[in-house]
């Protein structure tokens, strides 16, 4: 089997570039190790889409990320039918004595060309987010930011990217590339070899083995994980806008993040780790999470809390890596995509699709691109005459499975014929099991429906993919 | 939109005992909202006996108790029972709407009984550290799965916390040949029943330790162990005294949260602390018309105090419908 461009990893990055590589006359394959895209990275994102401020414009993810921001506001949560919530952010200090960082990171955001930027003070904070404690004094407030499903998106690139003749093998590791003499690469995967001409290295915490394996050992990835805990989506309006502290050295700090499904998230922590599969979250992550918290909002009570996470962020260094490798001709990596990675995606494709062309690549456009993605229907996110209409059309959208969230049994099928195979998928997809009470009353219920759909017995469903099988026997 | 006299919330021993006593009481037309496919609610994977002792004078599983009630809901031609129907919105003013296979239905009733249930406090509501693998289940799921379905969750399970679920599933899951580990509850005593502590527990061998926590959650894809930590009077881990456990399933027996999501939209006084309303009296909450009972209102200790107690909240509802 032979490719024009295998892409390693169908996270946000690499979905993005899938997808914009399906607009031209290319045969393209991705790669997954997981069960499902979105289920590496990408799964713990905040969601943010952020404006591009707290960026050195000195920086090559500061005009990814403020492009990036421009692409999907303008153009992809509308064509591709996501749900993207320009809600701003504000950036608060606690000590009038900040204020000239404040002033830097303006002018900094403004020379990223970051629009709308305005200090605000505590008067102005007092009427617009009544909730903020009294230590916070002024803050920057940041008007392109919003918030979109992190996994939502990922989910219609890739479908996008299908749609448009791309193809996608999942639970399929790369074990091994060879270079091939006159040009190219043999990719070992999943126990078959693919030729390819060019090689995308968009594999999140793995970037550093692929492009080693590939013969380009030139960074390092280092883990640095996040715990992010979720709060009931009853506290929904208990902040208007993404509320971020002064950034540290790190990382952007514990922020009170708004979601695009409603409930409000807190967190992340920011350690390094050696472990790139160190998901567990800690005491101590939750303390920190919660008193950083509390200082911009004073009435977060833990009883709120109704989930908890663990990410890893892929760190190779202070930048994203996104380079053509001279020692590998014809490997691109787009590696170190920490954040604003998520924001970032759509313009780190066009920058990928750009470098691929350089190096001989021919982008020659499709006569017919499917540039639209259908809307799926989500009763959560609709009125309810629209799910009156939705109903009457085919009855099994009144016929509900989730009752914290909201999700019909219709829904549920809709996920699995858009290529969801495991619970969490169909989590991701629909937020059936999201809510408070963690699937208690839905869970066999969409087993079932699963069974039905995918043909499978009832012990080889899974959570996330082999290994996790959810029911070990069935009773004679 | 379609009047009603009354409408009640919750098919299961609470929503059957109030519509059965509303009509006695002189109500002439009674909507009983199911969101499952019967009536009986969770009584239905309740298959272990001690039902009914109190109300009936006889010994009943779950199933039984329900089908008791049931039969004679379905009898009774001034209940209308309507199944798969899941309310969405409640008004003050007590407008319903409610989705089933089909159809949006809207109705305004004269009164209201909200016998919603209650649902179970998850691992991430104690905030047990550690990974998020396949195999942990609040233990209700967990007997939802055993009872009604006939799967097996795993082979070697731990249970946190000595409710009566907890305590019911950890003999479950013996009688079915899964290796239950040991039952780990924090506080000095079980919130469950002696019987239970006796006849779960006792009888098949299995160990229960008080004042111990589960300090983390281990496994990437499936559960593989848990850490268990002594703790002193103060909940403080004890240095020194952890242990592990191996498992590959935790069920979660940490108490029951009445629900009460239609009642808050409504606009009604509520606890934020037991997630009931704040009412004066039993069944009472600060909306005119509008009830709650069985666990909606506190969580119960038995069915039998469940169906006395909303039996009162069906006769309120007549009297506040002015009859008798």
């Amino acid at each position: 089997m032979s490719y024009d461009v295998v892409i390693v990893g169908a996270g946000v990055t690499g979905a993005a570039i899938a997808r914009e590589l399906s607009r031209y006359r290319l045969k393209l394959l991705v790669l997954e190790k997981e069960a499902e895209p979105a289920f590496g990275v990408s799964k713990s994102n905040s969601g943010i889409i952020h404006a591009g401020t707290q960026n050195s414009p000195a920086s090559l993810k500061g005009w990814l990320c403020v492009e990036g921001n421009r692409l999907l506001r303008e153009e992809l949560a509308e064509d591709l039918g996501l749900n993207l919530v320009q809600c701003g952010q504000l950036i608060v200090i606690f000590d009038e004595a900040d204020l000239p960082e404040l002033d830097r990171i303006k002018a900094e955001g403004e020379a990223l060309g970051v629009k709308g930027l305005q200090l605000v003070d505590r008067a102005w904070l007092d009427a617009n987010e009544p909730n903020l404690g009294p230590e916070v004094k002024a803050a920057l407030l940041v008007p392109s930011a919003g918030i979109i499903s992190p996994y939502r998106f990922v989910y219609a690139l890739v479908e996008n990217a299908l749609k448009n003749g791309a193809e996608l093998k999942t639970s399929c590791r790369v074990t091994g590339v060879t270079r091939i003499e006159k040009g190219g690469f043999y990719v070992e995967a999943g126990g078959q070899v693919y030729a390819t001409r060019f090689l995308v290295n968009a594999a999140g915490l793995r970037a550093d083995e692929i492009s080693a394996l590939a013969g380009a050992p030139t960074f390092r990835i280092t883990p640095r994980k996040g715990e992010e805990y979720l709060l009931d989506r009853k506290r929904e309006h208990i902040a208007n806008r993404i509320i971020f502290p002064l950034p540290s050295k790190t990382s952007k700090g514990i922020l009170i993040i708004k979601t695009s499904d409603g409930n409000p998230m807190i967190g992340p922590t920011a350690h390094d780790t050696e472990d790139k599969e160190d998901l567990a979250t800690t005491d101590a992550g939750l303390a920190e999470v919660l008193a950083g918290a509390r200082r911009m909002i004073p009435s977060f009570e833990k009883s709120d809390i109704i989930a908890y996470f663990a990410g890893l962020r892929p760190v190779a260094g202070k930048d994203f890596v996104i380079r053509h490798e001279d020692s590998a001709p014809g490997l691109v990596n787009a590696a170190g995509i920490q954040s604003p990675g998520l924001t970032s995606a759509p313009a780190i494709a066009v920058m990928v699709a750009d470098i691929l062309k350089k190096h001989g690549l021919e982008l020659r456009p499709k006569e017919q691109f499917h540039r639209l993605r259908p809307r799926p229907a989500h009763l959560f996110q609709i009125p309810l005459e629209e799910s009156r209409r939705l109903i009457e059309k085919n009855p099994a959208y009144g016929d509900i499975v989730c009752r914290c969230e909201l999700v019909s049994a219709q829904e549920v099928r809709d996920a699995i014929k858009r290529g969801a195979v495991t619970l969490d998928g169909v989590k991701f997809r629909t937020r059936a099991q999201a809510g408070r009470c963690h699937g208690g009353f839905c869970t066999t219920r969409i087993l079932k429906i699963m069974q039905e759909e995918l043909g499978f017995p009832v012990t080889a469903l899974t959570k996330r993919g082999p290994g996790s099988e959810l029911i070990k026997d069935e009773r004679k | 939109m379609r009047d009603r006299e009354l409408v009640i919330v919750g098919g299961g021993p609470a929503g059957m005992a109030a519509a059965l006593a509303a009509r006695a009481a002189g109500a002439q037309d009674v909507l009983l909202l199911e969101r499952d496919q019967h009536l009986g609610g969770i009584l239905n994977q309740c298959i272990h006996p001690g039902f009914g002792l109190h109300h009936f004078k006889e010994e009943l599983t779950g199933p039984e108790y329900a089908d008791r009630f049931a039969r004679q809901v379905a009898e009774d031609p001034g209940i209308e029972v309507s199944l798969r129907s899941f309310v969405v919105k409640l008004t003050k003013d007590r407008e319903i709407s409610f989705l089933r296979p089909g159809a949006l239905e809207e109705v305004k009733a004269r009164a209201v009984i909200l016998a919603t249930g209650c649902r179970e406090r998850t691992r991430e509501m104690i905030a047990i550290p550690g990974s998020r693998p396949a195999g942990v289940y609040p233990a209700g799921l967990a007997q939802k799965i055993v009872n009604m379905e006939g799967w097996i969750p795993g082979r070697e399970a731990v249970i946190v916390g000595s409710g009566d679920i907890g305590l019911i599933m950890a003999r479950r899951m013996a009688l079915e040949g899964v290796s239950v580990k040991a039952v780990v509850e924090i506080q000095k005593t079980s919130r469950g029943l002696v019987r239970n502590v006796v006849q779960c527990l006792e009888d098949f061998g299995i160990p229960l330790y008080f004042q111990h926590r589960i300090s983390m959650i281990h496994g990437r894809d499936r559960v593989e162990k848990v850490s268990v930590v002594k703790v002193d009077d103060e909940f403080r881990d004890i240095p020194a005294s952890g242990f592990e456990l191996s498992c590959d399933t935790v069920l979660i027996s940490v108490g029951l949260i009445p629900e009460n999501e239609l009642l808050e939209m409504a606009g009604a006084e509520m606890d934020r602390k037991t997630n009931g309303p704040v009412a004066p009296e039993v069944n009472l909450t600060s909306l005119p018309g509008i009830f709650a009972c069985g666990n909606a209102f506190k969580v119960y200790d038995l069915a039998d105090s469940v169906t006395r107690d909303s039996e009162l909240a069906g006769r309120a509802a007549a009297r506040y419908l002015g009859l008798k």
